[in-house]
Order: structure tokens, then C-alpha cells, then sequence
């Protein structure tokens, strides 16, 4: 097994997901890149725990785990936010959206 | 090459042909099910890492929990359902932004790793993964259930407006 080549592949994943970030202009849209960079730095871990012999067997992919839980839970709330968002002002377009107080409050 | 290479290979390309859809695509619902694509593909690399455990957790937790609440907030928010051309904004700035990381991480790592060839490690199933999580990690391991408790209190408390209000008044 090559490490370069899941590596390779990871840091790509992790570009796609930089783009995603920036271009995207849907808060829904923008949390499945952020996804996609969460999975990019999974698989770095994987790939690690593989490739490097640690003093502590497979805490790479013990790491993973706890990554894929923070993403669960930046996802529960992410969402609770997007929703609630979109319940005040009708829109989840991030880059039209005024600050301050909505009107009719 | 060897079998695990190829078969990484092809994954990979899978895995990264989709995350390109997901951020390209001008259907929102079909970039959520591109998502599905995409991590169930990066699920297989775990597979071929020898990484069990955390293959299934990913298809458990991600393909069958997160894009599942994605889908749902892209319906109740009412995404449009055909294609729709203002889902992005200019492309350059993040082209230039995203392939740079990307770029640079590649280089990064080849040159850590450069063509060097590594023994797959003993499978990570589930019984040597929990000894590691409750033997080793026990206390991150504590500390995520109160973080997992705490973003459910807050995902509930920012969800309903009832007591969302009190707050600001």
C-alpha cells in the first residue's frame, strides 16, 4: 500500500470542500462542503494510522470516531441555526442577508 | 501496484468526481445525494485501510444520519427543486482559494510520503477499537457524550421559537 495515494486524494477532497466554502451562496450547501472537508481530515487520520506505526495502536482511527461525532453534533446545530434562519427572514442566501434586527419583530 | 492501490484508486476517483458535483451541481437536492456518493465511496477507502470499524460508523452515522438531516433542511427551507444559476457566487476567488489548499496539501504530503510502501496494519475491528477508545481515550471519550449532550439542548433550544424569544427579549 502506497500512503501517497489516500493522501493524494484526501488533500483534493479538502480543496473541493475549500471551494465549496467559498463559492457556495446556500447555507445548506455550504455546511455539505464543510462536510466534505470534515471527511477530507478523516481520512488523513485512516491513512495515518496506517501508514505511520504508532506507540498507541489505532488511535488514528479512534480520532476519526471522535471526529465523526463532532461533525454529527456541528451538524445537528448547524441545521437548528439554518432553520431558524430561515423562519425570520424567509431566505438562507448567506450573502444577502441584513444584519440587525429583523422587521417584523 | 498492488490490488489495494487500484482499488483506492478507483474509489478515489469516485470520491472526488462526486465532491465535485456536490460543489458544482445546480440541483440543491442533487448535491445532497452526490454527497451519499461521495461518502459511501470514501467508506469503501476505509474498507481498503483496514479501517472496519470506522467504515460502517461512517456509513451509519453520515450516509444514513447527516445527509438524511441535510435532505430534510433542504426541504423545509424550500430550496428550489429544478436547476438554479445563482447558488454561486463568483468562481475565481474560490478556485484560486480551494485549489491552493489543495495544491499545497498534495505537496505537502508527497513530499512527506514520497513513493514509499507501507504493510497494511491488523484490521481495526471493533473489539481492537473499543480496546483502544476505553482503554486510551476514555476520558475524550467521556467528554464527547457531553458535547453530543450539549448540542442536542442547544440544537432544541435555538429550534424553538417559544424559547428562542425569552432570550431576546
Amino acid at each position: 500500500m502506497h500512503p501517497a495515494l489516500p493522501f493524494t486524494i484526501a488533500a483534493l477532497l479538502f480543496g473541493i470542500g475549500v471551494y465549496g466554502v467559498v463559492v457556495r451562496r446556500n447555507a445548506v450547501l455550504m455546511l455539505m462542503a464543510v462536510e466534505l472537508m470534515l471527511n477530507a481530515v478523516n481520512l488523513v487520520f485512516v491513512t495515518a494510522d496506517a501508514a505511520i506505526r504508532a506507540a498507541v495502536p489505532h488511535s488514528g482511527q479512534s480520532f476519526t470516531l471522535f471526529v465523526i461525532v463532532l461533525a454529527a453534533a456541528e451538524i445537528g446545530v448547524g441545521l437548528a441555526l439554518i432553520l431558524q434562519l430561515y423562519r425570520l427572514r424567509r431566505s438562507v442566501v448567506i450573502d444577502e442577508l441584513p444584519l440587525g434586527e429583523p422587521d417584523d419583530r | 501496484m498492488t490490488t489495494a492501490d487500484v482499488l483506492m484508486a478507483a474509489l478515489g476517483a469516485v470520491a472526488l468526481g462526486a465532491g465535485l458535483l456536490v460543489v458544482t451541481t445546480r440541483h440543491v437536492v442533487r448535491a445532497g445525494l452526490w454527497l451519499v456518493v461521495a461518502l459511501g465511496a470514501i467508506a469503501g477507502l476505509y474498507l481498503v485501510l483496514t479501517a472496519e470499524l470506522v467504515a460502517w460508523v461512517q456509513v451509519l452515522v453520515y450516509v444514513g444520519a447527516v445527509v438524511v438531516l441535510l435532505l430534510f433542511a433542504v426541504m423545509l427551507t424550500r430550496a428550489p427543486i429544478g436547476a438554479s444559476d445563482d447558488l454561486d457566487r463568483v468562481r475565481w476567488p474560490g478556485a484560486l482559494i480551494g485549489g491552493g489548499a489543495g495544491a499545497g496539501l498534495v505537496v505537502l504530503l508527497i513530499d512527506a510520503f514520497r513513493w514509499s510502501r507501507v504493510a497494511l496494519p491488523e484490521p481495526g475491528t471493533a473489539e481492537r477499537l473499543g480496546a483502544a477508545l476505553f482503554r486510551t481515550w476514555v476520558l475524550p471519550f467521556e467528554l464527547l457524550s457531553v458535547l453530543l449532550l450539549a448540542a442536542l439542548v442547544g440544537a432544541i433550544v435555538v429550534s424553538r421559537p417559544d424559547i428562542g424569544a425569552r432570550g431576546r427579549g
